[in-house]
């Protein structure tokens, strides 16, 4: 099931000749990309290529030295990093980021919640759109019957589902999912695939990875980096035969 | 964060049991009770601001001595003459009372500045450096800094201050002699009654969603930020809250003890406060207070047995405490609980409320 996106489609993200710049050593250097709404696009590249750098650079973490990110035409560098998430860009960042001392019911209950203003979290009770939301979330990320346990007592993988989770019920409709796969056995990879799969169509989402038989699982339009650089797109299948990924994936890139 | 369940069900008795304590303990244990009780409402706050939202502050006796001086200076107004200045400022060769006692002489405005001014000066200070997102051993070290100035100036204002005594020699306060026979054990009351009060106060807000969301900023602050909260709101109101219990606590501490001064404010006391509740648990509330009191109570019976050992004694605690009880006492009740609850045994059945 690839889901490539008609060229008709609105643009939701738009990167635009972005230049990260690590006291002279360039992270990311004059890259662009663009998204459509509701597609599934993948993100690779070998260690160091600059993709997490670009995700930082999205959800306003690190600041770019020169570029534009747009999100639904509006400029978003340069906004407060919970300025982003509430327009609608939500991320998972590579190491699990979940709050290991609350249960995993109240770690998506956290992520659930619309109004994030202080004083709106002096009640005990909880909006029941939100409760039932949580609880639509425990099925579709499969962890409804661990949802009392802590956080921090969850398995790995585990913690990389809940955290998916947590990323789907803030209700952004850009995910961003900094290798989903990390540190998982076959199994739990295939069953990550099939939970990326399932967001996709509500949700735009960018997969950023460099394990070549998870991209294979999760189909969709590929994207490559390299050194901090644009270098190729297509589809899985294109990006496979393509000798200059294929050297560069092997370290034999002539520069 | 977790309250043990055996102390949650005693509470009715062991608040009884304070309320009774005029008439079960000899009139000089009542009045280090009162004021170690006073002092816990502090760690309270503490307690929200370090056990749940992981801020480690070494300033809380700036806002205990805020809230104490506030006081302080409402009664030395209150037991003069019309026309004549506090005693130390005659003293000092102060002429006219200083503009910013003016506002102290209405019993009403003094009361709410015990807990406002801590209140607006922690939201403010805290705003600008968790604005700048400084945390951690950094903002301590902050904190720290601003235990030592304001007790530096507090000394070097003495003829605003009562500098390094001090204010002290009270008479009077809502129009009560504090000198009478009952004074003592309504004294008492009232600051069981307030201590009361805040506990539940922060109980409430720790079970509510703004309290997990502390809890959610000091172990893992990156990942809120990113699922849209702004978390410096959050931290500035803990930070406040606890300033202001700190307020009260150094007020009812002043009427006890009769005195605030420099020396109950500065670097060393400020740290004293953090191993209360270190020694009681961080996590509880319940150990907040009962490490306040088993803490001052020991160095009361330290002190009067071996003048000038209690500072070794404080620094062994804490070393003892960080090594081997990093949940305090609360932390050793739960894990010993837990242990015998190991054993087959019939669950206890709910009592009906």
């Amino acid at each position: 099931m690839s889901v490539i996106a008609e060229e008709t489609k609105p643009l939701l993200l738009s990167v635009d000749g972005v230049t990260v710049d690590f006291d002279g050593f360039k992270a990311i250097d004059n890259f662009s990309m663009t998204l459509e709404a509701g597609e599934l696009r993948i993100l690779i590249g070998p260690n160091g290529a600059g993709k997490s750098t670009l995700c930082d650079t999205i959800i306003g973490r690190v600041q770019a030295a020169s570029g534009k990110v747009r999100f639904r035409g509006h400029e978003i560098s340069g906004l407060p990093e919970y300025e982003i998430v509430r327009r609608g860009i939500c991320r998972k960042f590579q190491t699990p980021g979940v709050v290991p001392s609350l249960s995993v019911r109240d770690n998506l209950a956290l992520a659930a919640r619309r109004d994030r203003r202080w004083w709106r979290g002096l009640g005990l009770a909880v909006p029941a759109d939100e409760r039932a939301r949580v609880e639509e979330i425990l099925e579709i990320v499969g962890l409804a019957d661990r949802a009392d346990v802590l956080a921090g007592e969850l398995a790995h993988g585990e913690k990389q589902w809940i955290e998916i989770g947590m990323v789907v019920a803030t209700g952004a409709e850009l995910l961003l999912l900094d290798e989903p796969t990390a540190g998982m056995g076959p199994n739990e990879t295939a069953r990550t695939a099939q939970l990326i799969h399932s967001l996709v169509g509500r949700h735009t989402v960018l997969v950023i990875d460099h394990d070549m038989t998870f991209v294979e699982a999760l189909g969709g339009k590929v994207t490559v980096m390299h050194q901090g650089k644009f270098l190729r797109q297509g589809t899985v299948e294109q990006i496979r035969n393509d000798p200059e990924v294929a050297a560069v994936y092997l370290g034999r890139s002539d520069h | 964060m977790t309250q043990t369940p055996f102390l949650s069900r005693l509470w009715i008795p062991v608040v009884l049991l304070a309320i009774a304590a005029p008439w079960l303990i000899s009139g000089y244990e009542l009045s280090l009770l009162g004021r170690f009780l006073a002092m816990s409402i502090l760690a309270i706050g503490l307690m929200l601001v370090w056990g749940e939202a992981g801020i480690l502050t070494l300033g809380q006796g700036v806002f205990f001595g805020l809230g104490g001086y506030a006081l302080a200076i409402h009664m030395k107004l209150a037991g003069l003459e019309p026309g004549s200045l506090p005693d130390f400022m005659e003293w000092s060769g102060i002429t006219a009372l200083p503009w910013w006692w003016v506002p102290f002489k209405s019993p009403v405005l003094a009361t709410l500045m015990v807990v406002v001014v801590p209140g607006v000066f922690a939201g403010f200070f805290s705003w600008l450096v968790f604005r700048r997102r400084v945390v951690g051993v950094y903002f301590a070290l902050i904190t720290q800094a601003l235990a030592l100035s304001f007790a530096t100036l507090l000394v070097s204002q003495q003829g605003a201050t009562g500098g390094f005594n001090g204010l002290t020699n009270f008479q009077t306060l809502y129009g009560f002699d504090l000198n009478a026979a009952r004074a003592p054990v309504v004294l008492y009351w009232v600051t069981l009654a307030l201590v009361v009060v805040c506990f539940a106060g922060v109980r409430w807000l720790i079970r509510s969603r703004f309290g997990m969301l502390l809890r959610a900023t000091r172990d893992g602050e990156n990942r809120v930020r990113f699922l849209g909260y702004d978390t410096t709101p959050y931290k500035v109101v803990a930070f406040t809250l606890a300033a202001m219990l700190a307020g009260i606590g150094g007020a009812l501490f002043t009427l006890h003890a009769g005195v605030i001064s420099p020396a109950l404010v500065g670097v060393v006391p400020s740290i004293e406060m953090v191993v209360w509740v270190a020694v009681g648990g961080r996590g509880s509330l319940w150990g907040a207070v009962i490490g306040t009191l088993a803490v001052n109570f020991a160095k009361d019976e330290i002190s009067s047995y071996l003048p000038g050992a209690w500072l070794y004694v404080l620094g062994l605690v804490f070393i003892l405490v960080v090594g081997f009880l990093p949940r305090g006492i609360m932390g050793l009740a739960e894990d010993l609980t837990r242990r015998s609850a190991r054993k087959p045994q019939p669950q206890p059945v709910e009592a009906p409320q």
